[in-house]
């Protein structure tokens, strides 16, 4: 490989991508009017307005403000993302939520204050403990609420009510999260996908360029000068790699200036982007194996979507949204890796060192440099003419 | 900017070459030698197997049969050496229209390795010759025709190559920009360069070519300097020739 031509054929990749204005709509501004509309539409805009969401309180306990339960409820009600209503009954309290006047039910185990009482008593006593579940039932066409709700609660209960870790209590909630309460707004929940979501459709740009490049003879017209087809891959991925990080930074100031403000530090910031950038060699790989494929640009726009649909339904923000079944499978596709990654590092504030983080951290490596060689084997094999 | 060539007198020596598409032979046994610094035209209608050749000998395409060799250099096993020497203008412009003429330009003399130094000069001499120094800074998106073949040409020559290819090079150019063309092909030849040209205008040829091959169903029907092949026939000019042969004309196709 030649350093020089590698770098003369990735700077034509960067010049497109600000003076064509289809390049420029897909890396540029879609990023940004994306980032913009999910933050408008779920409460980013104004930094510090958390979403609320209707909790339906059922508590055997009765009245009272001095029992653990009441403490626990008015806990609840100062973290201003939930609005408490309260029910006499968990039948009227389903009937509320199936008529979407609530987003979920609270459900307080009569020996609640009990198992308070008993660690409270004997903290360092576990066998002495009373143990309890609080039931949570959830609105399943809420995505937030399903996402929120429960984070917040069991971290309510832990900071609020045992002044410890959730983990260590004898009160356990149902399908826990570790959502920084903070934060809760619904735009927190979606922000670290839509790092991956900007990013998958430079399957579709990679695609179109060699594509369109062969149609118009300049692929064969490099292939007759002494250019290699590994200055060619070196020039794509040098470029591409540029323009993805230009694309993380464009929606993280985004995602930054409608009021997500990542709980990581410099070194949680600078793995995220490096693995927001390894991604776009896999998106390189794919719209190689898109380009070989294709006979013409417009072909490879539609057959793009054959690699990108699943990694936007699987591997983004829109995952959420899916069955437990689903979300399983998402962890074959490479975007779910890198939003898993993002939100651990961003949302929840884990080490670059966390297993979590390196696990992902690993797997979209491994999964794109072997998109990578395979993308270039196919283009090889099939693209060229 | 001097070049290595292999040891051969001759520029380019096709052998046998035979290209075929299933059953359909695009280019039948071609043999031919064109010597260093001769400018030599390939004649014929649409399809009579021109770019084919042409494609060949840059090594886009993998011949059936038939060794090709450009200035010494075999270009099924020696093809980098030979792609280094080569500049090819193909027939469809092929540019960037998101690039100025320059950065086109710039392009290809950084993909041929021209020193830095010497790409900025290289470019301006080139843009100059084909007569674009004045529009080298606009895209070539707003370019007519003739101005994007003819940076299609000086992408070919930033380079300095010692064996130029040009598939039809003044396709769809006004009379001045054809005529400034030819006078730069005119001053390669001078120096020193072989140029090996496919082209549909019969004066063209007549002007540039000190000899010509005539092709059609992918076989060599003539060869020989433009007025041999009228004396030989007692033809007007080469279009005539073309039809004393195959009995049609070159425009009508094969």
């Amino acid at each position: 490989m030649k350093l020089s031509r590698a770098l003369a054929l990735a700077k034509k990749d960067w010049r497109r991508m600000y003076r064509d204005p289809a390049f420029l709509f897909l890396i540029i501004l879609f990023p940004v009017m994306l980032t913009v509309a999910f933050g408008t539409s779920f409460g980013a805009v104004g930094g510090s307005q958390p979403t609320t969401y209707n909790l339906a309180v059922v508590d055997p306990h009765g009245a009272g403000n001095s029992t653990p339960s009441q403490q626990f409820v008015q806990a609840l009600t100062t973290t201003e993302v939930l609005k408490l209503q309260y029910f006499p009954g968990n039948q009227s309290a389903q009937s509320a939520l199936s008529q979407g006047k609530v987003q979920g039910i609270l459900l307080l185990p009569p020996s609640f204050d009990a198992s308070v009482d008993s660690f409270r008593s004997s903290p360092a006593r576990p066998g002495s403990w009373v143990n309890c579940t609080i039931s949570l039932y959830l609105d399943k066409g809420s995505l937030l609420s399903a996402q929120v709700i429960p984070s917040v609660v069991e971290q309510t209960l832990g900071q609020a009510v045992f002044g410890v870790r959730t983990s260590t209590i004898p009160v356990a909630v149902s399908a826990p999260s570790l959502v920084n309460i903070h934060a809760s707004s619904a735009f927190s929940i979606l922000a670290p996908g839509l790092f991956a979501f900007a990013s998958i459709y430079m399957i579709m740009m990679v695609a179109q360029s060699y594509t369109g490049e062969r149609e118009s003879g300049l692929l064969s017209r490099i292939v007759v000068s002494p250019a290699s087809s590994t200055d060619m891959i070196s020039g794509s991925v040098l470029s591409y790699l540029v323009i993805g990080l230009v694309q993380a930074l464009l929606v993280f100031a985004c995602v930054y200036a409608l009021g997500y403000h990542p709980a990581a530090d410099f070194l949680g910031l600078a793995m995220g982007f490096l693995i927001v950038t390894i991604f776009s060699v896999c998106n390189i790989g794919f719209g190689l194996i898109t380009a070989a494929i294709s006979k013409s640009a417009g072909a490879a726009t539609g057959i793009s979507f054959v690699f990108l649909m699943p990694q936007l339904f699987l591997g983004t923000f829109v995952g959420l949204a899916l069955s437990s079944t689903a979300q399983s499978v998402g962890r074959f596709v490479p975007a779910y890796y890198v939003t898993d990654a993002l939100t651990s590092l961003f949302t929840r504030g884990a080490a670059v060192t966390s297993q979590a983080v390196l696990t992902d951290f690993a797997m979209v490596s491994a999964i794109s440099v072997t998109i990578l060689f395979a993308g270039i084997q196919a283009f090889k094999r099939f693209g060229r003419s | 900017m001097q070049r290595t060539v292999g040891l051969d007198t001759n520029a380019v020596t096709i052998e046998g070459l035979t290209k075929d598409y299933g059953e359909v032979k695009a280019v039948d046994d071609l043999s031919l030698t064109i010597p260093n610094a001769e400018v030599f035209g390939l004649l014929g209608p649409n399809g009579s197997g021109k770019t084919t050749t042409i494609n060949c000998l840059t090594g886009l395409l993998k011949p059936t049969k038939g060794t090709i060799k450009v200035g010494g250099f075999d270009i099924a096993t020696d093809g980098t050496r030979a792609r280094e020497i080569l500049g090819v203008s193909p027939q469809e412009s092929a540019v960037y229209r998101h690039l100025t003429g320059r950065e086109n330009v710039e392009l290809f003399g950084s993909l041929y390795s021209v020193p830095k130094s010497m790409l900025g000069p290289r470019v301006d001499m080139v843009m100059e010759k084909v007569g674009l120094l004045e529009e080298a800074g606009t895209r070539v998106g707003k370019y007519s025709g003739g101005m994007v073949r003819r940076v299609s040409i000086a992408m070919a020559l930033v380079h300095d190559p010692k064996i130029i290819l040009l598939d039809e090079p003044t396709v769809g150019m006004d009379p001045q920009a054809r005529r400034a063309v030819w006078d730069f092909l005119i001053e390669l030849k001078d120096n020193g360069k072989t140029i090996l040209l496919t082209t549909h205008y019969m004066e063209e040829a007549e002007e540039l070519c000190d000899r010509v091959g005539i092709i059609d169903h992918g076989r060599l029907i003539a060869l020989g300097a433009p007025a041999e092949l009228k004396a030989e026939r007692h033809a007007r000019d080469l279009e005539d020739v073309f039809i004393q042969i195959t009995g049609r004309g070159i425009r009508e196709g094969v």
